[in-house]
């Protein structure tokens, strides 16, 4: 991890409140694995915005990001454009353990904002010639986005709380309709975690929490989550973001 | 060349910057980042008795020029601090200050006197202004007597000099300041956290889990020196002074109320070099207003308005 300055190469809504922004670093683009994020800072803020990284490219030296206008300082954030930079640190935490056999069968499910981190996963998990299934939970049609990239990279269902895009209700309700994996990535809303570490609870799977963070290095201890069948914590930001299903409890 | 180095009980200090108890945990994260031993001295995380799990998340909660924080003193206890964290610190050239916490004046003696045993710890903190905890902290920290009370015992207890860290929840900081100086204490460290409040409006709940939390940043910088400044007026032992510093203009406004030393906090958060970029950026400060060192500019500010 380090302190870097990134440039915006481009800045674009993709949904509604969504933007998607591709930044130009060479460390971070070289060293940045799925499942880890940038902690950026927003002019005139406090506290730095914990934001996952979406999508790498090495030979452009690219690294996307995702975020949603939820507060001032996101909403602050989708006002910088391209050509301006941003000061930020990264890559930081550690990403999804990728120990697969070649072959394996995937399952990504992603809700909301937590979509972006399964993006770089399942792209580099298809590299790794493994089969990837993504199921992807949105509150309704105008917060969808990359339907289309998800879908290059295989089987992919969509699902819609209200049913204006794909399945109607949680992205749990479909697993009985996708055929079998091997292991699971989420990454989403805790209440989605719950039901879907419960739901799959005979499966090997990863996690990716969210919570609000300090200093994002881990000296704060601002962002804990339960050790599973242990009493004390773990630091979302030094130990995750991402986590085995079992390790934590939510 | 300027001259940062300041004297104080059980610290030579060779720069006046260091960071402040909680907002740097025991400093392994920040060695990632730069060597510790450039700093003037690191506090470290609170040190209780035994082992604190801290409050519920959200721990953590921004506000207009500052944060709210109310983690709860999570920590492995004192026993593992000496052994794992002391021992780590103590690779890097520089005094080292723990920071005291307990829920009875029984604790508090017990981890102010087990850091007797280890010869790299060179004062203590007496933490008696935390908002966050339900039993100890500010509870001591909020009534005179009680304030003097555990300040003679930790330091009957300890052979290390003590400096008390008050709390600015109070309506008269001078009393309290001058109740523990009376007591025994050989420093003040000031101020720690206001306390506060944010309610989310979607939810209508409180943002953080604990309900309350500590104010730091930049929003109580103004509090924190008028602080210092009424309490330098009424004691004779150094001040620690601290609340909302992010550049090396508030460090120098800090010795000019009256701060011996400056300690860093919810900046570290915001800019991981932000010590070491003080300390680089000090000299050319003090040059600029006509100090010839650190110790030249302490108290300077009381002494030009009376």
């Amino acid at each position: 991890m380090r302190k870097e300055i990134m440039y915006i190469q481009s800045s674009k809504s993709i949904a509604l409140d969504t933007v998607e922004m591709v930044l130009k670093n060479n460390y971070i683009s070289q060293t940045a694995v799925p499942g880890q994020f940038l902690h950026v800072f927003v002019e005139g803020h406090t506290l730095r915005r914990p934001l996952s990284i979406a999508d790498v490219d090495r030979e452009k030296e690219t690294v996307t990001i995702l975020f949603k206008k939820t507060g001032s300082g996101t909403k602050q954030l989708a006002t910088c454009q391209e050509g301006m930079t941003l000061d930020v640190l990264g890559p930081n935490g550690n990403g999804f353990n990728m120990d697969n056999k070649e072959g394996s069968s995937i399952l990504l499910i992603g809700g909301g904002i937590g979509v972006p981190p399964l993006y770089y996963l399942g792209k580099t998990l298809v590299g790794q010639n493994m089969k990837v299934i993504s199921i992807l939970g949105f509150q309704s049609a105008e917060s969808v986005f990359y339907v289309e990239k998800f879908q290059s990279l295989g089987e992919t269902w969509m699902v819609t709380n209200d049913g204006s895009y794909g399945e109607k209700g949680f992205v749990t309700d479909v697993f009985d309709k996708i055929e079998a994996f091997d292991r699971y990535y989420s990454c989403g809303p805790i209440p989605m975690l719950q039901a879907i570490t419960k739901k799959l609870e005979h499966k090997q799977g990863y996690i990716s929490l969210e919570e609000r963070m300090g200093c994002g290095v881990g000296a704060c201890l601002a962002c804990v989550i339960p050790k599973a069948n242990n009493r004390g914590y773990k630091k979302i930001c030094k130990d995750g973001p991402v986590f085995h299903a079992k390790e934590v409890t939510l | 060349m300027t001259n940062l180095a300041v004297d104080l009980p059980g610290l030579r200090l060779k720069n006046p910057i260091m960071p402040a108890s909680g907002c740097f945990g025991f400093g392994r994260e920040y060695s990632d980042f730069y060597d510790l031993g450039k700093l003037g001295a690191v506090i470290m995380k609170a040190a209780t008795g035994s082992e604190r799990f801290g409050n519920n998340t959200p721990r953590v909660a921004e506000t207009a020029s500052g944060m709210l924080n109310a983690i709860g003193l999570q920590n492995p206890g004192v026993d593992k601090i000496i052994e794992s964290e002391v021992d780590f610190l103590s690779n890097y050239d520089m005094p080292i200050i723990a920071n005291v916490a307990g829920s009875t004046i029984g604790e508090y003696e017990k981890v102010a006197a087990a850091f007797n045993q280890t010869k790299h710890v060179h004062a203590l903190e007496l933490n008696i202004s935390c908002p966050n905890v339900k039993e100890g902290g500010i509870q001591f920290g909020t009534d005179p007597n009680m304030a003097a009370n555990v300040t003679k015992m930790v330091k009957q207890a300890s052979n290390l000099p003590v400096y008390v860290k008050l709390s600015p929840n109070v309506s008269d900081i001078v009393a309290m300041a001058k109740a523990v100086e009376a007591a025994g204490a050989d420093g003040l460290s000031m101020i720690n956290t206001l306390s506060g409040m944010k309610i989310d409006p979607s939810s209508k709940r409180p943002l953080l889990a604990n309900k309350t939390g500590g104010l730091s940043g930049p929003a109580i910088k103004p509090i924190a020196i008028r602080m210092v400044y009424e309490v330098k007026q009424q004691v004779s032992i150094p001040i620690i002074g601290m609340g909302g510093v992010t550049n090396a203009e508030d460090v120098l406004e800090f010795l000019l109320a009256g701060a011996s030393a400056v300690a860093v906090g919810t900046a570290n958060f915001q800019n991981p070099f932000i010590c070491p970029e003080l300390i680089d950026e000090l000299p050319k400060i003090l040059t600029k207003y006509g100090f010839l060192s650190v110790q030249d500019a302490i108290g300077k500010g009381a002494i030009l308005y009376e």
